[in-house]
């Protein structure tokens, strides 16, 4: 489309001008979000290697788009998982693997199974008699339905936190200290000091109340009981937390700060978050799942579902035109 | 990923279908005055090519427009999917519609300046390479309005039509220039003419390439079954 080669009777040749042009344009790009703005163009040149990069390569970072090595171990897997209440299916035939790195979304109309699902996880619906589940669920290749899982530890090991906060009617400290006391993980009082300010540390919290510890964590906001209660969950050492729309009960500030939390924690903890909100789904999450009728329909990375789904039923859910 | 049904919201389908009308409404207006500014030169009016330099006022404004209605839309709908595809295209489109009117723009302010000279051969080929380039802007809205991936694809084949001309019109000009320096002046204004619609084309082309991304997802290059150059 520019210049053609075949260019009669020209001495000057403007063809290698343009590439040149092109490539010296894409390094500029790429030097200012790698290096930042420190190197200017003359100490730039002096380094030894080209200034244009001819390999017409252009590398693109994408943040959103982290690859999972297929043969990596998933922190959590589902295989066939279906859900009985009484006689109604409430999910069905659900399989996928939640890694450790990653925050994981399942969004849905309601009634679609996306919580059901998210109970399974830590065998809450154990506690629903007319619930059965059928499938295998696996924590570290381990099946947490069987009969030698202790599901108190699984409880801990896969820590939850739900729609509405729902701290202890106790002190701010005894919220967080509850759970590592009664597993035995502190030795002492100061470990359990230590335990309780690096959770609500971790949480987002330390700041706002450790003048505090003593009142009732009932007392507090409606955002502040919520990051207690994630303060809760961390202070046990989970390697899964599971959250039940954790900030519908929220204003927009306490849920940006239960979000930018979320971010904290990724990595550390493997994150499954239930949300009705698809604007949060699309800013927390690296994949996301998209729940019908008790089916999963689509799952994949966030940034692919949220800009060009497969499915009809999700696109017409994520834009608006379902029901 | 097709999207026939409505939104449960009708206000983002009627949003959206603004977006689209103005997109459309802008392409006209860029196409009659790249016809207009080439009638204009052929007939040597420069009155009418004043008013070609005029209208193109009125396609700066609709793609201010057009950026207004589509960042008002991404605040208050939140399109996702198709329909953000959709939004950031018609963003894009503008911008490069209001070019293919520049483009014209250019075009008639030649006129005047080549209305006392005499006509030399070139100019018989430059209304035809103008049809097939406007041809091309026209398809390609068409094929964004409906959302047409396969219309698209066929718009960037015609773009080799366009670079063909461009060349044939190129080397005829300069050998009139070589033969005769009083062409000189002349065979100038009329390469940029030629090198104004090449340019056209390549337009039509890339905004086949963000129509096709809009419809489908995936980047032309990228489509299945395509065979690599």
């Amino acid at each position: 489309m520019l210049m053609k080669e075949k260019m009669p009777l020209t001495p000057v040749t403007p063809v290698p001008a343009e590439p040149a042009a092109i490539a010296a344009g894409a390094h500029r790009k790429e030097s200012s979000t790698a290096e930042v703005k420190s190197g200017s163009e003359s100490a730039r040149s002096e380094r030894a290697e080209p200034l244009v990069d001819v390999s017409n390569q252009v590398n693109i970072e994408d943040s959103w788009a982290e690859k999972i090595d297929p043969a990596r171990e998933p922190k959590m897997s589902a295989n066939g998982v279906s859900v009985f209440y009484g006689s109604k299916q409430a999910l069905k035939d659900v399989s996928i693997r939640i890694y450790d790195d990653l925050v994981t979304a399942f969004i849905g109309p309601s009634g679609c199974g996306k919580s059901t699902f998210l109970r399974c996880l830590n065998r809450m619906n154990d506690t629903i008699p007319s619930a059965k589940v059928n499938g295998r669920i696996e924590l570290d290749g381990e099946d947490i339905n069987a009969s030698e899982m202790d599901v108190v530890q699984l409880r801990a090991r896969v820590g939850m936190v739900f729609q509405k906060p729902n701290p202890f009617p106790k002190s701010i400290f005894e919220n967080v200290a509850y759970g590592p006391r009664i597993h035995g993980l502190a030795q002492s009082k100061a470990e359990l000091e230590q335990i309780v300010e690096k959770s609500l540390k971790r949480a987002g919290l330390w700041e706002e109340v450790k003048d505090r510890l003593a009142e009732s964590g009932t007392a507090l906001s409606g955002g502040q009981q919520q990051r207690l209660c994630i303060a809760r969950a961390i202070a046990v050492d989970p390697e899964v937390i599971l959250m039940d729309e954790p900030c519908s009960a929220l204003d927009p500030i306490a849920t940006a700060k239960i979000e930018e939390l979320i971010h904290e924690l990724r990595g550390r903890y493997a994150i499954a978050i239930v949300t009705h909100n698809m604007q949060q789904a699309a800013r927390v999450s690296q994949r996301t799942a998209f729940f019908h009728l008790g089916e999963l329909v689509e799952y994949g990375r966030t940034s692919e579902i949220f800009t060009n789904p497969r499915e009809r039923r999700t696109t017409d859910y994520i834009t608006g035109r379902y029901g | 990923m097709q999207q026939a049904s409505r939104h449960t919201l009708k206000a983002f389908d009627e949003d959206i279908e603004r977006l689209r009308a103005l997109i459309s409404q802008m392409g006209g207006l860029a196409e009659h005055a790249i016809g207009e500014a080439m009638r204009c030169l052929i007939q040597r009016d420069s009155a009418a090519a004043e008013k070609v330099i005029a209208d193109d006022k009125k396609l700066d404004a609709l793609e201010v427009e057009t950026e207004r209605r589509a960042v008002q839309l991404i605040a208050l709908r939140a399109p996702m999917a198709g329909d953000l595809r959709d939004v950031v295209a018609a963003l894009k489109i503008s911008g490069v519609v209001e070019r293919i009117g520049d483009y014209a723009k250019n075009i008639a302010k030649r006129v005047p300046l080549l209305e006392s000279a005499g006509k030399i051969e070139p100019m018989s080929l430059l209304p035809e390479m103008a049809r097939i380039a406007t041809g091309m802007v026209h398809d390609v809205l068409d094929a964004f309005v409906e959302r047409d991936s396969d219309a698209a694809i066929r718009v960037c084949q015609r773009d080799d039509a366009v670079d063909d001309f461009y060349d044939s019109i190129f080397r005829t000009l300069l050998t009139h220039m070589m033969e005769n320096p009083h062409n000189i002046g002349q065979a100038t204004h009329l390469l940029f003419v030629a090198k104004n619609l090449e340019r056209v084309g390549d337009h039509a082309t890339n905004i086949a390439e963000m129509v096709y991304y809009a419809a489908t997802g995936q980047h032309m290059a990228d489509r299945p079954g395509k065979s690599p150059k």
